[in-house]
C-alpha cells in the first residue's frame, strides 16, 4: 500500500482513482494508507456544495471548476449521489452535466453513492477529500443533495459551504424547515435568469435577518419594500460574516465569478486571526468522536454473538425486557459497567 | 469491507437516443450496482477518462448508430493507453451478427443486442468479474 502512496503523491491518476475505492470499500489496510498521507494533507481549500435537487448544483460546480481553472487553480470533485436503500445500488448521473471539464489533467471528479455503511458516509466523503487533497488538488468541490442530516454532515467537512436555491422552488418555509441555510457561508440563486427570482431573493434574505441578528441593521422590511438604513458597518467587524447572496445563471457562466470572489473572500475572513484554527479544531473534534464511535461500535460487535444480540431483540418485543436493562446487559458482557 | 460493483455506461459517438442505455444503468442499479452514467456523445478519451477516474470494473457502451466498427476499437485503444487494459468492454444496441467475432477480436467481452434481458447482462457482469478474481 505504501506504493501506492508514492505513486500518488507523483501524480499517477489511476492510483489515486484506485485509493478512492479504497476508502469507499472500506478496504482493509487503507487505514494505514490515509495515515502515511496525512502528512501531505491540509493545503487544500474544500468548498461543500449543497441544495436541493433540480437546483443546478452539478452544473454551477462544472462552471466553479472553470472558473477556478482559469485561475490556475486544480480543481478536485466529488459529486454524492443516494444509494437506493432498497437494492444497493445507486446511478451517478452528475457527469452529464460535467462534460465540459473533460480533457484537462488538473481537473478529477469522482462520483460517489452515499452507501450507508457503520460510519457513515461522512468519513468516506472526509477521508475522500483528503486523498485528493494529498494528490495535490487547490480547490475540492463536494457536492451533494442536501436532502438529510449526512449531508449536512458532509459539507461540515467543508472550509466554505455554499447553499444553491433556485426560483419557483418551495416558499420560503421550505428553507427554514431544511435548516440548511444556517450553514450557509454564501448563498446563491441559481437559474436566475426564471421568474420569481426577486421572491426568491427576498425570502432568503429576510430568513438570513432571522438567522443573523446582527444583519437586521442593514434594511428595514417596511411594508414589503426593502428599505436600506444606515450601515453601522457591520461587515467591517472582523469576526462577523455576513453571507453573500449571489446570482448566478450557471449554464451561462453568469455570476460565477462573483461566486468565487465571495469563496475567495471567507477564505481570507477565516484566514484571519485564529478563525481557520478555530474551524478545523471543531472539524477535528467531530471527525474524532465519529471514528471512535465507529471502532467502537464494529469492535463491540465483533465479539458479540449474534444471538445474544437476536435474543436481547426478543426480550425487548416480548416486553419481558426493557431496551435500557438490554444496553446494561450487553455492555455488562464486554466489561462495561454502566452507572444506573 | 463495503464493496460495490463500479460500472461506467457511455454512449459513444452521434446518435442521440439513450433510452436504452438508461434502462440498463437503472437494470444494473437495481442489481445493486453503482452506474456511472454520462450521457450522450462521448468521445472515446472522454469515456476512457471517466473509466479511470471512476475507477469502474466494467465499461458498458450503447451503440445504435451503426459505427461501432469504426468506435470500438478507438476505444479499446485509448483504454489501453490509460492503463485500462484489465477492464472489460460490453456493447449493447444495433449491432450485426456478422460483426460480432470481430468485434470480440477487438478485446469486447460480450456482445448484447435487441432482446437481451436485463438479467442476462447482469449475470454476464458477474460471470466476468468472477473470472477476473
Amino acid at each position: 500500500m505504501l506504493d501506492q502512496v508514492h505513486l500518488l503523491l507523483d501524480g499517477d491518476r489511476r492510483a489515486l482513482a484506485r485509493l478512492l475505492t479504497a476508502v469507499e470499500n472500506e478496504r482493509e489496510g487503507v487505514e494505514t494508507t490515509l495515515a502515511a498521507l496525512y502528512p501531505h494533507t491540509g493545503r487544500a481549500w474544500v468548498i461543500g456544495i449543497t441544495g436541493a435537487p433540480g437546483t443546478g448544483k452539478s452544473s454551477l460546480v462544472t462552471a466553479l471548476a472553470k472558473a477556478y481553472r482559469t485561475r490556475g487553480e486544480s480543481v478536485g470533485i466529488l459529486a454524492v449521489d443516494p444509494t437506493s436503500p432498497f437494492t444497493g445500488g445507486a446511478i451517478l448521473g452528475d457527469r452529464i452535466r460535467m462534460r465540459d471539464l473533460a480533457g484537462d489533467k488538473n481537473i478529477f471528479i469522482r462520483s460517489m453513492a452515499t452507501r450507508g455503511s457503520l460510519g457513515g458516509l461522512s468519513r468516506a466523503t472526509r477521508d475522500a477529500i483528503r486523498v485528493l487533497d494529498a494528490a495535490g488538488f487547490q480547490r475540492i468541490l463536494v457536492e451533494t443533495v442536501g436532502a438529510g442530516q449526512s449531508e449536512i454532515d458532509i459539507v461540515r467537512a467543508a472550509h466554505t459551504t455554499l447553499v444553491i436555491e433556485a426560483p419557483g422552488l418551495g416558499d420560503d418555509v421550505q428553507a427554514i424547515k431544511a435548516g440548511i441555510l444556517e450553514i450557509a457561508d454564501v448563498l446563491v440563486i441559481n437559474k436566475a435568469d426564471r421568474p420569481g427570482v426577486e421572491h426568491t431573493a427576498r425570502a432568503l434574505k429576510s430568513m438570513l435577518e432571522l438567522g443573523h441578528p446582527a444583519s437586521r441593521v442593514q434594511s428595514v422590511n417596511h411594508h414589503g419594500q426593502m428599505i436600506p438604513t444606515a450601515t453601522p458597518a457591520i461587515n467591517k467587524i472582523p469576526d462577523f460574516w455576513l453571507p453573500p447572496i449571489i446570482r448566478t445563471v450557471a449554464i451561462e457562466n453568469q455570476g460565477v465569478d462573483e461566486v468565487v470572489n465571495a469563496i475567495e473572500t471567507h477564505r481570507t475572513h477565516l484566514s484571519q486571526a485564529g478563525k481557520i484554527e478555530e474551524l478545523e479544531d471543531q472539524h477535528i473534534q467531530i471527525e474524532l468522536v465519529e471514528r471512535l464511535r465507529e471502532h467502537l461500535l464494529r469492535d463491540f460487535f465483533h465479539d458479540l454473538p449474534p444471538e445474544t444480540f437476536a435474543q436481547a431483540v426478543a426480550q425487548i418485543r416480548a416486553r419481558t425486557k426493557a431496551p435500557q436493562t438490554a444496553v446494561q446487559e450487553l455492555l455488562a458482557l464486554r466489561g462495561v459497567n454502566v452507572a444506573k | 469491507m463495503n464493496t460495490a460493483i463500479r460500472v461506467l455506461i457511455a454512449k459513444p459517438g452521434l446518435d442521440g437516443h439513450d433510452r436504452g442505455a438508461k434502462v440498463i444503468a437503472r437494470a444494473l442499479r437495481d442489481a445493486g450496482m453503482e452506474v456511472i452514467y454520462t450521457g450522450l456523445r462521448q468521445t472515446p478519451e472522454m469515456i476512457a477518462e471517466a473509466a479511470l477516474q471512476e475507477d469502474v470494473s466494467i465499461v458498458g457502451l450503447s451503440i445504435l448508430s451503426g459505427a461501432h466498427m469504426a468506435l470500438v476499437p478507438r476505444i479499446r485503444q485509448v483504454m489501453d493507453e490509460n492503463n485500462l487494459n484489465d477492464v472489460p468492454l460490453l456493447i449493447g444496441g444495433i449491432i450485426p451478427d456478422e460483426d460480432i467475432p470481430a468485434l470480440k477480436e477487438m478485446g469486447v467481452a460480450a456482445v448484447f443486442g435487441p432482446g437481451t434481458s436485463t438479467e442476462e447482462i447482469v449475470s454476464s457482469i458477474h460471470g466476468l468479474l468472477a473470472t477476473q478474481e
